[in-house]
């Protein structure tokens, strides 16, 4: 923040679970190594010009041979941050331009404060994120479980922006490989021990993401898929 | 009394589609079943009545209702053991594609350069994670 820290951004590691997003993962990329010289993205088998947009601009692309989904990859991505010993913070980030650089510059400042081990973005810790009421109603649904189940006291937990040290990253085994994986992310967040915080964070629903973006019957499947396991 | 019987059988493969259990006792008793299976089916076609029977006690009322029941069940139980197994599969499948695409990704900025120059980045203790530390079993 103001405090002049001499802290390389390179230490910084930023993982993007890429499907799908040829249209926009370039200019995600662009934007996200103004600020984090060192992005990967986790090709989950798109099948598209997507791992090749990305690498274009200046991201290294891991490619998943076929699609797993996108908790393998954010676990791929995950592992290979940790095969470069420099990596001290790593930064998971959606491909489809929701997420905002600035909130993922914030989170990490906060890990390099020390004020926390892993920090969570949120989209309704402020009243910047519109979004319709049925979304919300699911979300908030999710957040209810997620407390009872997990015992944090998170307000949103589906949410792909998140900052962790690299301790964290290296405890986080996601075998959910759908989309389940966010809930499954917090559960075992919930055993370490481990100091965790909230940011608010900027989610921005374009015409394209709402295209794109996770149907409201997804939250079905998730809700099998952590039942059955 | 059927109905008793019933729930009990579908309690049986609801728990094993939660908390799927595998070893050597769990098979041979699936073998056993089967072997229980086709010796059943082969004495009720000298004994057709036996069903019958069978049904009266179970106050089912006719045989052929006793084996829709129990085919219902049985397919419900397969069901169960396919998921497990398929999610079991999946899995495995995961790890093995993740680590294909690690092997094959550009090799990260320090390992590449301790590559190129022979002399080792310092590694801190713990930390030599990587693609390889993934756990194969992967279970929590």
């Amino acid at each position: 923040m103001l405090d002049a820290t001499s802290d390389d951004p390179a230490d910084t590691c930023v993982v993007v679970p890429l499907y799908r997003e040829e249209e926009v993962v370039g200019d995600v990329v662009r934007g996200l190594r103004r600020s984090f010289p060192r992005v990967v993205c986790v090709d989950d088998g798109s099948g598209d010009g997507s791992a090749r947009e990305a690498r274009r601009a200046g991201a290294v692309v891991v490619e998943h041979p076929f699609n797993l989904g996108q908790g393998a990859a954010i676990q791929t991505g995950l592992q290979y941050a940790l095969t470069d010993p420099t990596t001290d913070y790593v930064v998971t980030f959606d491909a489809d331009g929701q997420h905002q650089v600035e909130d993922a510059v914030a989170m990490v400042d906060t890990l390099r404060r020390g004020e926390a081990d892993l920090v969570l973005g949120s989209r309704f810790l402020d009243g910047r994120t519109q979004l319709p009421w049925l979304r919300r109603l699911v979300l908030r649904l999710a957040v209810a479980h997620a407390r009872a189940t997990t015992g944090l006291a998170v307000t949103d937990t589906h949410n792909g922006l998140r900052a962790m040290t690299r301790a964290v990253a290296a405890r986080i085994h996601l075998t959910q490989s759908r989309m389940a994986h966010a809930s499954q992310l917090l559960e075992q967040v919930a055993r370490m021990d481990v100091v965790h915080v909230e940011q608010p964070v900027h989610i921005l629903y374009t015409p394209y993401s709402r295209q794109k973006g996770q149907s409201l019957w997804n939250s079905v499947n998730i809700i099998t898929e952590s039942l059955f396991r | 009394m059927i109905k008793v019987i019933l729930l009990v059988a579908i309690t049986g493969a609801a728990a094993v589609l939660v908390r799927g259990r595998r070893g050597v006792r769990h098979q041979a008793l699936r073998r056993l079943g089967l072997a229980l299976f086709a010796l059943g089916a082969a004495l009720s076609l000298f004994f057709p009545v036996t069903w019958t029977w069978a049904a009266e006690t179970l106050g089912v009322g006719r045989g052929t209702d006793l084996l829709l029941y129990l085919l219902i069940v049985a397919f419900l139980g397969t069901v169960a053991t396919s998921f497990v197994r398929f999610q079991e599969l999946q899995h495995q499948v995961t790890v093995l594609a993740r680590e294909l695409a690690l092997a094959s990704a550009p090799p990260s900025r320090k390992v590449a350069a301790a590559r190129a120059g022979g002399t080792t980045a310092p590694v801190r203790a713990g930390d030599e994670g990587g693609p390889r530390s993934s756990d194969p079993a992967g279970r929590p």
